[in-house]
């Protein structure tokens, strides 16, 4: 994935979230308390996440018409390829780092978010994993 | 497992600060010249443990830490429950001179870190001739704001698990599990409102954009070394402050983030043995 920050080849990635929280169990333990609707932006892509209990139930990929969530995390193309990498770059390495620079924003009722942030931000970090399997 | 202990001791003073009596913890090791190490925003003097077993820190310098009020093992002041805290610059100085006065410290260097950076400056600026020597880790004069410092204090939110998890984006991805986690759970430890309180001081009360200039590295040398990963205050921040300072040193750390004597002490000694030697020299 180094350098490839095409919008499909990113969804595919992140479609592979429930089968890599799966591989996680103490993530899902860690998410124990947390029960959200979120929505995910790869890209130009929006993703609708339903977790409960800490398990990812529900993955569908967008566009969607009047689609409700309690709030978004979106991110340049370029932001999630680099977040992702399996060693990111300084300032590309963090949610709240793509956020400062800009290429990536938090919307909605953010409560749910900032009291899981770090269940959220693992969550959606997991892809980085993927190029480590692929070697 | 035989036991080991570490030659590090800890000890409680009380001393005065704007008028209160405040009963503050501190550790130390090591002899020599006296290096006083100040931790970051809603952390404690823990962080420095691991420049304190240093031998080769050590043998040279009297490496003490105290525990801000509030914070660690320092109880905040008597009728703390009907106040909310919030650090302020002349706070600040005040119980860092206080401290060295209190032990007597013969022009000790300060080493300090983030706030701890901040505030480094601050004493560049307004007691120069007191220090042998300044060093800023994570210092700059101004950072740019990256969250909204209310989630940090709410009841909806559990605030040492907030603090850590927004800090947590601050350590290199390269830095050990062990000494990342450690770094964090000291956050998680924070009393309510404390890394809030001590943010008062970073984002509205220490702005020192207009001030820096003044610094006189021939009083006092300055020695500023910040990692590449901190997105907090950034390298970019660092060498913007530094070109206003004549003489100031500048260190870009690689794999390091926002906390480098804690989240990776063998990536950070490598940078900091040499900017030590070269005080001892000129001491």
């Amino acid at each position: 994935m180094p350098g490839d920050f095409d919008n499909d080849r990113l969804a595919t990635a992140f479609e592979q979230l429930p089968r890599l929280l799966a591989d996680d169990p103490d993530l899902v333990r860690r998410g124990a308390f947390f029960d959200a609707r979120f929505e995910v932006g790869i890209g130009a892509i929006p993703f609708d996440v339903v977790v409960a209990a800490g398990k990812v139930t529900s993955l569908e990929r967008g566009p969607f018409v009047m689609r409700s969530w309690r709030f978004a995390v979106r991110g340049t193309a370029e932001a999630w390829g680099r977040l992702w990498q399996p060693v990111p770059d300084p300032g590309w390495h963090d949610l709240s780092a793509l956020v400062k620079r800009g290429t990536a924003s938090l919307e909605g009722d953010l409560q749910p978010l900032m009291a899981n942030l770090q269940y959220v931000k693992d969550l959606l970090v997991l892809p980085r994993r993927i190029a480590a399997e692929q070697r | 497992m035989v036991a080991t202990l570490e030659p590090i001791v800890g000890r409680y003073m009380t001393i005065g600060l704007g008028g209160r009596a405040h009963r503050i913890y501190f550790e130390e090791a090591g002899q020599g010249i006296p290096l006083v190490c100040l931790h970051t925003a809603g952390a404690d003097g823990r962080q420095f443990r691991h420049l304190m077993v240093d031998d080769e820190v050590t043998s040279h310098f009297r490496v003490l830490a105290f525990d801000m009020p509030w914070h660690g093992k320092s109880l905040p002041p008597q009728g703390w429950e009907s106040e909310e805290y919030r650090l302020t610059t002349a706070g600040y100085t005040e119980m860092i001179v206080a401290f060295c006065h209190a032990l007597d410290l013969d022009h000790p260097v300060v080493m300090g870190c983030s706030i701890g950076g901040r505030i480094v400056l601050s004493l560049a600026i307004e007691h120069a001739s007191m220090f042998r020597a300044l060093i800023g880790l994570e210092a700059a004069d101004f950072q740019s704001p990256w969250y909204d410092t209310t989630w940090l204090n709410r009841p909806d939110v559990h605030g040492g698990e907030v603090c850590a998890a927004l800090v947590s984006g601050l350590i290199a991805p390269q830095s050990p599990d062990e000494t990342r986690h450690e770094t964090l759970w000291m956050y998680k430890q924070s009393g309510p409102g404390v890394f809030k309180g001590d943010l008062y001081f970073y984002r509205v009360d220490g702005d020192l954009r207009a001030k820096v200039g003044g610094i006189d590295t021939g009083t006092c040398p300055l020695y500023l070394l910040t990692g590449e990963y901190d997105f907090s205050c950034s390298p970019d921040d660092t060498r913007r402050t530094a070109e206003k300072i004549r003489g100031a040193e500048v260190t870009i750390m690689r794999e390091v983030g926002h906390f480098p004597m804690s989240e990776n002490p063998r990536q950070f000694r490598r940078y900091i043995l040499p900017v030590l030697e070269k005080i001892r020299s000129a001491s």
